[in-house]
């Protein structure tokens, strides 16, 4: 019979491949007599199609082999793997330097894995000590700028919005808390006073924060006149933490029982800066004013928490809480709600961190940029120490290629030689792993300072076990795959007879990796080199006023009241101050914005708003005022005190005014548009310094007005000496209101802290940066040594020949440099967009100069040639003879 | 607890190698099942089931000749196992009781009911 008619043969064969071979055979033959039988009733195509069809449908569990069907089943393998460990460690003792670049590279790369891998696990565990922080969130309310359409908003919110929530919409919240702000409050006992950061929320809030009661019980705040403490708190008011029932005076003026104690909220959390829990009843009870909002639609003071009801998300309370005011203001109201959009939206509490900053009225951005940043960061230094391992493995490739090759030919399979390479590369990993945990143990305070952080290695949880050999695993593939599939893959008889690949293309794969390295390398000093220039460039703004030697206090016990007079005369009598004056507000970041004004010029339906700061006498004298145009409030004119009123130069800008100076700036009801007030304005200054150094400064207006002074500014004199100032000045304050507790603080502090959080960032990112400059370096004088020690013939004959040591050293380096000098042709352009785009986000900003990026590639350029060059020249003073004569 | 495993696909593949005595191997029970059941059976379906039923016991296998048609493939014929057959006769006696042990009166007064 002539077999002309066969079925398709890549079918056949793909059957064959895939069926068990016990089936096979016949299973084929079934296939092969039905194919004949089909050719013959329905025709060649039809055969083969119904044929394709049954090869498919064999492809199921029963019918197909096992992966790799062992040629020795049930083999113990545990001998050759001891071998593998056992050769590895003496190949490892044997190549001393290596194994040491190898292990150390590894080890550094893992310890900044790990510390950043604390850290975002530290980031992202924020506020997760509440049980139930998937459903407590907070109440935000916005509104749309209808010139602008930008979305503005924060959480001060009305109070009737809590009595509305918990009436209307109890099938969403399970639980609505009205609070005041954190702030701080002076505690008193019978013989203590102590300053504390508390809140005064209503009744819940233990069981809502799953706070851990050690003394009372969840309800131990029903009591209007009651108080909770934390551990810490109780212990420093009453040494044994004896704390309950006992009788504390809060700011001097309402008293409150300890009726709980709990532990300490751990550092991580929101609350974690509460000291102790109070009633808001009780707030109302020592600020009687607040009994007049409580029905106020108009007035934002109060913060609202809320607990959702199981099973339902914020955006389905958030989109509810969108009709909040519309539904519930009064109708003199309304009209402003609907021009300006006003809604309401519950915040969750895991976006309260990571999420911190909003765009669009949405919780977009904040801390999760530096998580990925970090998270990058890390991936790439692990990487980095990767990559020296390949290259150093690849490198040596050659004096282990007759190994492979005599293996090869003793029957050795590629798996197992593939095996032998993972098991050595497992080995490094390991060691540097400990090495590595050893360091991150040593160093885990001196990172917590750095990273204002509080981590430690959870050694107690198996989770973190599990994690730490996934870790390993990781490492050691990334390391060591791609350096035993290539020693693996040479072929016994061309190794053997000493045939290998050399020459240029050999090592190119080796070079790329190099520039992968230096890439990254530069790109991470790139950035790091930007972010700092841009905080200093901030730091070195002009404030607008002299910082130094000047203190502030906060007075908001009522016993400074009417005091301000006989503290100032009593203070400039001791000497150590220079003057001394008072505002409203600290000036320390922009805390009341106002609307309503009028000027010649003004655009209609322009809705100015300006910072406003009420202030008394000898106010610019102690901040140092700068004039650009006019003068300072004077005791001299009358008028002054009562209708005078000084600006700075972006409120200047803001109202379009060129000769400001006797301008009148008119105070209007928003509503109704009559005149409230009119100043003249008297100076214009230099732009002070008084929200984020990075937003350009907001238009500000200073009067006069002595009725609350809220903060006073000392100004020392600067040959007192701030020791002695304080102590004189405080012995002022003990005898004139002897009940307040004396705190000041130092404005120059307080400014310096602004930049503490990307002064921190910028020092991490600095450290790991040198960092991975280092692995990469510590790789390539691997490299360079073990490429000149493999040279070593052919630098000894040059050099008898006559060749010059610089000409060798030339000859040895030009490789590395040449590598280095492309990474940087690709790492600077692309760190230049990248940090450009950066800098967008901040108004006030630095450039990245041209000289900047060049810098950068002359120092990696330097680095990789001193790098290469202490082995390069090494090998070229090298006595001819003694390389020679070591064969 | 069941006593024997035997699956509704591995019950017919059973009793037509059973019909087919001497003669079941994997085209001949194929071609039978879809003859006397018109239904269509994959081979994969078919050796998935008898690698099974031989796994399990209730059949064994020899290999059979080889013919031109097949391209030198051996033939492999299957036999019913005395096990298989208890199997096989569990089978129906359960099925037998269950039919037994409905009351006349059920399927009755369904048909009257739609009348």
């Amino acid at each position: 019979m002539k077999r002309s008619t066969a079925p398709p043969g890549i079918f056949q064969r793909f059957f064959c491949w895939f069926c068990r071979p016990k089936l096979r055979d016949a299973i084929e033959g079934d296939l092969l007599e039905l194919y004949q039988e089909r050719v013959r009733l329905k025709g060649k195509r039809r055969a083969d199609l119904l044929f394709i069809i049954d090869v498919l449908l064999l492809l199921r569990p029963g019918i197909i082999r096992s992966v790799n069907p062992p040629t020795f089943p049930h083999q113990n393998n545990y001998a050759m793997l001891k071998n593998h460990f056992k050769s590895g460690w003496r190949r490892l003792i044997r190549n001393k330097g290596y194994a040491a670049i190898n292990i150390c590279g590894l080890a550094i790369g893992m310890t900044v894995a790990i510390f950043i891998g604390l850290w975002i696990y530290d980031e992202l565990s924020y506020n997760h000590y509440h049980k139930n922080h998937e459903t407590i969130a907070q109440l935000w309310s916005g509104e749309t700028d209808p010139n602008t359409a930008a979305v503005n908003g924060g959480y001060s919110m009305q109070y009737p919005v809590a009595g509305v929530l918990r009436q209307d919409y109890p099938q969403y919240f399970k639980r609505v808390l009205l609070s005041g702000w954190i702030g701080s409050n002076t505690l008193a006992t019978e013989n203590n006073k102590f300053n504390r950061t508390g809140l005064f929320i209503e009744p819940g809030v233990a069981e809502m924060l799953s706070l851990k009661m050690l003394e009372g019980s969840y309800h131990s705040l029903n009591d209007p006149n009651s108080i909770i403490l934390s551990l810490s708190t109780a212990i420093a008011l009453y040494g044994n933490g004896d704390a309950i029932n006992k009788t504390i005076r809060i700011d001097n003026k309402v008293d409150a029982k300890v009726t709980g104690v709990y532990q300490d909220i751990p550092r991580n959390n929101r609350f974690s800066e509460v000291q102790f829990f109070s009633p808001f009843a009780l707030q109302i009870q020592y600020r009687p004013s607040i009994r007049e909002r409580v029905s106020d639609w108009d007035n934002r003071a109060f913060n609202v928490y809320v607990q959702l009801q199981p099973g339902v998300s914020s955006d389905a309370a958030s989109a509810v809480l969108k009709e909040l005011y519309i539904k519930n203001v009064p109708p003199d109201l309304k009209k402003n709600v609907e021009k300006y959009k006003s809604f309401v939206q519950a915040v969750p509490m895991d976006t309260w961190w990571l999420y911190s900053e909003f765009i669009a009225g949405k919780p977009a951005t904040g801390r999760i940029v530096f998580v990925w940043l970090f998270g990058i960061i890390g991936i790439f230094v692990l990487l980095l120490a990767c990559i020296n391992f390949i290259n150093l493995s690849t490198a040596r490739s050659e004096k282990r290629a007759r190994e492979v090759g005599v293996r090869k030919a003793l029957g050795s399979g590629k798996s197992q030689l593939v095996m032998q390479f993972l098991s050595e590369s497992y080995l490094v990993v390991f060691l540097g792993f400990l090495v590595s945990a050893a360091l991150v143990f040593f160093l885990t305070g001196w990172f917590n300072r750095l990273a204002d952080k509080d981590v430690s290695l959870p050694i107690t949880q198996p989770l973190f076990w599990l994690m730490a050999l996934a870790f390993i695993l990781f490492t050691g593939l990334a390391a060591g795959l791609y350096p035993a599939f290539i020693l693996s893959s040479f072929q016994p008889v061309k190794v053997l007879k000493g045939v290998l690949k050399t020459g240029r293309l050999a090592a190119l794969p080796r070079r790329v990796l190099v520039a992968v390295q230096f890439t990254v390398s530069v790109l991470l000093i790139l950035g790091t080199v930007v972010v700092y220039r841009q905080i200093m460039f901030a730091r070195d703004r002009p404030a607008g006023f002299d910082k130094s030697n000047l203190i502030t206090i906060s007075t908001r016990d009522p016993a400074y009241k009417e005091k301000q007079d006989i503290i100032k005369e009593e203070l400039l009598r001791t000497g150590v101050v220079a003057s001394m004056s008072s505002s409203n507000v600290p000036l320390t970041f922009i805390s009341n914005v106002t609307g309503g004004y009028d000027w010649r010029g003004r655009k209609p339906g322009f809705d100015a708003e300006f910072h406003s700061v009420k202030i008394t006498n000898d106010f610019g004298k102690t901040f140092g005022w700068q004039f650009v145009a006019g003068r300072d409030f004077s005791t001299d004119f009358a008028r002054d005190t009562t209708d005078a009123v000084v600006i700075n130069e972006a409120a200047a800008k803001y109202m379009g005014m060129k000769e400001p100076v006797g301008e009148k700036l008119i105070d209007i009801d928003g509503e109704t548009g009559a005149v409230k007030k009119t100043w003249t304005i008297i100076g214009v200054i230099k732009d002070m310094v008084i929200g984020s150094p990075y937003d350009p400064a907001m238009q500000t207006i200073f009067y006069y007005n002595n009725g609350s002074p809220g903060q006073f500014h000392i100004r020392l004199n600067p040959d007192a000496g701030p020791a002695r100032a304080v102590a004189a000045i405080q012995s002022v304050f003990e005898k004139i209101v002897p009940s307040a507790l004396f705190q000041y603080k130092f404005v120059d502090e307080q400014y310096a802290a602004k930049f503490s959080q990307e002064m921190r960032i910028g020092k991490l990112a600095a450290i790991f940066a040198i960092l991975s400059i280092f692995i990469s370096c510590l790789g390539l004088s691997g490299l360079a040594s073990y490429i000149a020690g493999q040279r070593s013939r052919e630098i000894a004959i040059r050099k008898v020949l006559g060749a010059s040591v610089p000409r060798l050293w030339h000859m040895l380096s030009a490789d590395f440099m040449i590598t280095v000098f492309v990474s940087c042709l690709i790492a600077l352009p692309a760190g230049y967009l990248l940090m450009n785009n950066w800098l967008q986000k901040f108004q006030y900003r630095t450039a990245i100069p041209l000289w900047l990026l060049v810098t950068t590639a002359l120092m990696a350029m330097l680095i990789t040639l001193l790098t290469v060059s202490f082995q390069s020249v090494k090998a070229a003073m090298l006595n001819p003879v003694k390389s020679l004569r070591a064969e | 607890m069941k006593k024997f495993q035997l699956g509704e696909f591995e019950e017919i593949v059973m009793l037509i190698t059973g019909v087919l005595y001497n003669e079941a191997y994997g085209v001949s029970i194929k071609k039978a099942i879809e003859e006397k059941l018109s239904r269509s059976v994959s081979m994969g379906a078919l050796h998935t089931a008898l690698g099974r039923l031989e796994a399990k016991g209730y059949v064994k296998s020899h290999e059979g000749e080889r013919t031109e048609e097949r391209a030198g493939r051996p033939k492999k014929y299957f036999q019913v196992t005395n096990l298989g057959k208890k199997a096989m006769e569990y089978n129906r006696d359960t099925r037998n009781e269950l039919w037994n042990a409905i009351p006349k009166t059920a399927f009755g007064l369904k048909y009257n009911s739609s009348l």
